[in-house]
């Protein structure tokens, strides 16, 4: 058993708002969030929880009228600093979609393209991050025998870990989840889960779930967002079991959805 | 209402058992009442039979087509009487360029001396010559259908359509896909919406236009840049080709590109990649499948363009490697010899034949491109459609 | 792999690649841009000019170095309503068809399907041989049998060049009516069977209304194509010159496209004619062009139309 990580902020936001036309749908959200912890955000459809986690990684600023405010330093640093680059952001903040997207190019393919990007690696390096990722993403026994299959033959489960595969070759130290079982049967969720327990050891990840279990089950911290603000945010297992507000209350005990 | 008491029994019993039936028994009285609606039925199968007939005439056309064609093993040949005009008797060499029945270029080469095509009618004209064996003939290398020993040969003609088909392709398949990206992806909305009526305007021309356009411009364009010895040439009627289909390979492919899903945009920009790597590493790979349709309905319509090359290639049936020699298709065959053709010649018969061919080469062509990109698109997007 | 020291952007190679990618994507489209514009200047300065009142009402004279173009543009007039009479209905049935009857797993939809594209996809001189080798060759020749007569409709004529022409743009029709049929509602379809409307009485009373408006795109497109196609009528009916106008749909007849092909290939003094061509090519683009922005200016409208009513 490795020692305990020391609890650190990696990422902090002040004051963060983000404005869809006059939609005001994320209202100054000022939070912490610690690196090498799993943070969930719950709360029910259209709460601004997916707005938020696209504004850690400026996702949002594919929809057109969308405007942001505020700051969100991620080690110190302000990413939406004009000086900042946001194809470096986007590399040192990995997302997964709540619909796995592999590319239609063959699974050892989709793995590397990160990788391509930027540089030719050899093949030899090529190979040792494609299994490490996947061997990380709990994919490796599966398809070790076909990587150079279609990643379009995979099962929903599958593609979805390809996907977290892909996210992590590129080694970045913030791995966002949009949702990312909500589209999968409980095994494959199950599965899912225990990959992101193991994850935590070596990356920052932030979820969005609507499943409040999913959120008790593998978070070490869970935020609360309802109507565009952050309601509650504290460890999970204080929120749970001692909510401060009571719409946190009402939520987590299923009186609205 | 008078009833025994046990007819009434049995009336309750009926009643009773009326309900207890499945739903569908119980709508027995309406199912009775329906007649048979003979307008619907007519309406029906009139519908059903207008819309068969565009099945039927792709067969019609094949039939009746193949039926002029048949002609070539009943025909005889019937030798057209020695031409009032001075017919060039050229095999193969010199371009037939000025007066000549099959060739509708009157626009003599000034430079061209006059007495070499007079001087000809010596070489090879023996009014008495037997008739070649059919196939050997169909399979020579010269075309010279108005002579004393008529030459079918359709070599020419398809290596013809091959080459300006070829030029066209490789002028209008970059710019027509290049273009698509840069309006599926890189143009701003006001650009693309720009863009995209006036390439549909350049679709809008008649080829006849277009051809008029090369003969016109093109033709000397070329000529004096390049220096060519012949103005008009197959490169000159690729370009024109190539003006007539880009249109189509550039809606095929924007098509294509800007239908991917949005997905794949967003997943490639997740990972850090900037917008252009997208685009290039991950979107047109995955509109492969149009692209190629792109391409093979360019080919299709271009191998059997008529206009353009009867007015742009120069018309002279020759077997050369050369893009700027004048060259003769086979649809401008059918096009230049149809008009003077005597009706149940074989020539007539062997023009019919080339149709037939280029009615197959295109079927094949289109039902390719259909089926195959069906196919792709299915088997590629199976996991990516929400 | 990329170092860390924030985010700063990193200035590589990959950058200059990446614009010159885009620009040579922006210069296609720019030649695409250009190719159109200079095809439309140069006959418009070359022939605008010369399309004078007296061009548009008179018929050649003096071997065509002087007069006008009336008989083409009449010939073109008839060729055009016949070819829209013959094949508009052809086309409006089966597009209602496939919308309203065809189930969409049935082989008969699939092969009704497989034929319209195919359709569109066969050379135009193709459609001329067909045209000869059937309607002239088969019905034409045909009816002079039944009728007892010499040679009237076994020869190249307006009907059997309309009728051509009519099979040619039949995809476009059909495209066009179909795409008009499917973009009234669901709702309003099931509306009127809940009513108790039969499938017949819904189709005509509640889609069709809907459906003119394809109908008349489709017919305007294909107008707009057949007026500019030579090639399948070359020898099925259109001649150079002709004494008089087409008298009945055995005549032959005199049309615009084929006019310029001739003028500008074979006509005995090219150069004194040119002025001509260059006129008869203005008057076929503009009309093209006038049909075609019809059609576009009609589909926009259904378009917005439809979103309207969503």
């Amino acid at each position: 058993m490795a020692a305990p990580i020391p609890l650190q902020p990696k990422i902090r936001t002040f004051e963060l708002n983000v404005y869809y036309g006059h939609k005001h749908a994320l209202q100054d959200v000022t939070l912490e969030i610690y690196a090498n912890r799993v943070t969930a955000f719950i709360g029910p459809s259209g709460c601004g929880k997916s707005t938020f986690l696209r504004a850690l990684n400026r996702m949002n600023e594919l929809i057109p009228n969308a405007r942001t405010t505020g700051r969100v330093e991620i080690d110190g640093i302000n990413i939406y600093d004009p000086n900042v680059d946001v194809v470096q952001v986007r590399r040192r903040v990995g997302m997964v979609f709540q619909q796995s997207v592999p590319f239609p190019k063959s699974i050892y393919d989709n793995v590397a393209f990160g990788l391509r990007l930027n540089g030719r690696p050899s093949k030899a390096e090529l190979d040792e991050i494609v299994e490490q990722s996947l061997r990380r993403a709990a994919l490796w026994d599966e398809v070790k025998d076909r990587l150079h299959h279609s990643a379009l033959e995979l099962s929903g489960g599958q593609q979805q870990r390809l996907c977290i595969a892909r996210a992590i070759a590129v080694n970045p130290e913030v791995l966002l989840m949009d949702e990312p079982c909500s589209a999968l049967d409980p095994i494959s969720t199950a599965k899912i889960e225990e990959l992101i327990e193991e994850l935590k050891r070596d990356y920052t990840i932030v979820l969005v779930t609507h499943n409040i279990q999913q959120a008790a089950r593998i978070s070490d911290y869970t935020g609360f967002f309802y109507l565009g603000r952050l309601v509650e945010y504290n460890r999970t297992r204080e929120l749970f079991t001692n909510p401060q507000r009571k719409e946190t209350e009402d939520y987590i005990t299923g009186r609205f959805g | 209402m008078a009833t025994s008491p046990s007819a009434d029994l049995k009336a309750q019993n009926v009643e009773r058992d009326t309900l207890t039936e499945s739903p569908l028994r119980t709508s027995h009285s309406f199912t009775q009442r329906r007649f048979f609606r003979w307008g619907e039925w007519i309406a029906e199968q009139l519908t059903r039979l207008i819309a068969f007939s565009t099945i039927a005439v792709i067969g019609l056309i094949f039939l009746f087509i193949a039926r002029e064609a048949i002609g070539v093993f009943s025909a005889h040949d019937t030798y057209p009487s020695p031409p009032s005009q001075a017919t060039p008797e050229v095999y193969g060499a010199e371009p037939p360029e000025a007066a000549s029945p099959e060739v509708y270029n009157p626009e003599a080469e000034p430079a061209q001396p006059t007495t070499e095509r007079l001087s000809s009618p010596a070489a090879g004209n023996t009014p008495s010559q037997q008739p070649l064996p059919l196939l050997r003939n169909l399979l020579s290398t010269t075309w010279q259908p108005v002579s004393a020993q008529p030459k079918y040969g359709l070599l020419p003609l398809i290596t013809g359509s091959l080459k300006v088909t070829v030029i066209a392709l490789l002028l209008a398949t970059p710019i027509g896909v290049l273009a698509a990206i840069f309006v599926a992806f890189f143009a701003p909305l006001w650009l693309r919406e720009a863009i995209k009526p006036i390439v549909e305007l350049l679709a809008g021309f008649p080829s006849v236009v277009i051809g008029f356009f090369c003969l016109m411009v093109v033709g000397s364009f070329v000529q004096e840049t390049l220096g060519t010895t012949y103005r008009l040439n197959a490169f000159v009627a690729g370009i024109g080709l190539a003006i007539a289909i880009v249109p189509v390979i550039f809606t095929i492919a924007e098509d294509g590109l800007a239908n991917l899903p949005r997905q794949l945009w967003e997943a490639g920009l997740a990972l850090g990649a900037r917008p252009w790597q997208v685009v290039a590493r991950i979107l047109v790979p995955a509109a492969t499948p149009a692209l190629f349709a792109a391409v093979l309905l360019g080919f299709g319509r271009s191998f059997g363009e008529t206009m353009i090359v009867l007015m742009a290639s120069g018309n002279a049936p020759l077997l050369s490697w050369s893009p700027v020699e004048p060259v003769r298709t086979m649809a401008a065959t059918i096009g230049a010899e149809m008009g003077e053709v005597v009706w149940g010649s074989l020539h007539y018969s062997i023009l019919f034949l080339i149709g037939l061919l280029l009615f197959a080469v295109t079927f094949t062509l289109n039902s390719i491109a259909e089926l195959w990109v069906r196919q792709r698109l299915l088997k590629r997007f199976r996991g990516l459609t929400t | 792999m990329t170092q860390r020291y924030g985010f700063q952007r990193e200035w590589s190679w990959q950058t200059l690649v990446g614009v010159a990618f885009v620009a040579t994507t922006a210069l296609a489209a720019c030649c695409l841009l250009g190719l159109s514009i200079s095809l439309l200047g140069h006959f418009s300065i070359g022939g605008l000019p010369h399309v004078t009142w007296e061009f548009l009402t008179e018929a050649p004279r003096n071997n065509n170095t002087e007069g006008g173009i009336f008989p083409a543009i009449y010939g073109t007039v008839l060729l055009v309503i016949l070819m829209t009479l013959l094949g508009v209905p052809v086309g409006t049935v089966t597009a209602i068809y496939l919308v309203e009857y065809a189930r969409e797993d049935a082989a008969f939809t699939r092969w009704v399907r497989f034929g319209v594209n195919t359709l569109a996809g066969v050379p135009s001189i193709v459609f001329g041989l067909f045209g000869l080798g059937f309607f002239v060759q088969f019905v034409g020749k045909g009816i002079d049998r039944l009728l007892g007569l010499e040679l009237m409709w076994g020869k190249p004529a307006l009907i059997w060049a309309a009728a051509t022409l009519a099979v040619l743009t039949l995809p476009v029709v059909i495209v066009s009516v179909e795409e008009a049929l499917r973009s009234v509602p669901r709702q309003l379809r099931e509306a009127a069977l809940a009513l108790g409307a039969t499938r017949w009485q819904m189709i005509r009373r509640v889609v069709l209304p809907h459906a003119f408006t394809g109908v008349l795109t489709g017919s305007i497109l294909a107008v707009s194509r057949g007026a500019g196609e030579v090639a399948p009528i070359m020898f099925v009916g259109a001649a150079y010159s002709l004494p008089e106008l087409p008298k009945g749909l055995t005549s032959q007849f005199m049309e615009l496209g084929y006019h310029l092909f001739v003028l500008s290939t074979q006509s005995p003094d090219v150069e004194a004619t040119r002025p001509l061509q260059y006129a008869t090519t203005v008057v076929l683009l503009l009309t093209t062009f006038a049909l075609n922005l019809t059609a576009i200016l009609l589909r926009l409208n259904m378009r917005r139309r439809q979103l309207m009513n969503r």
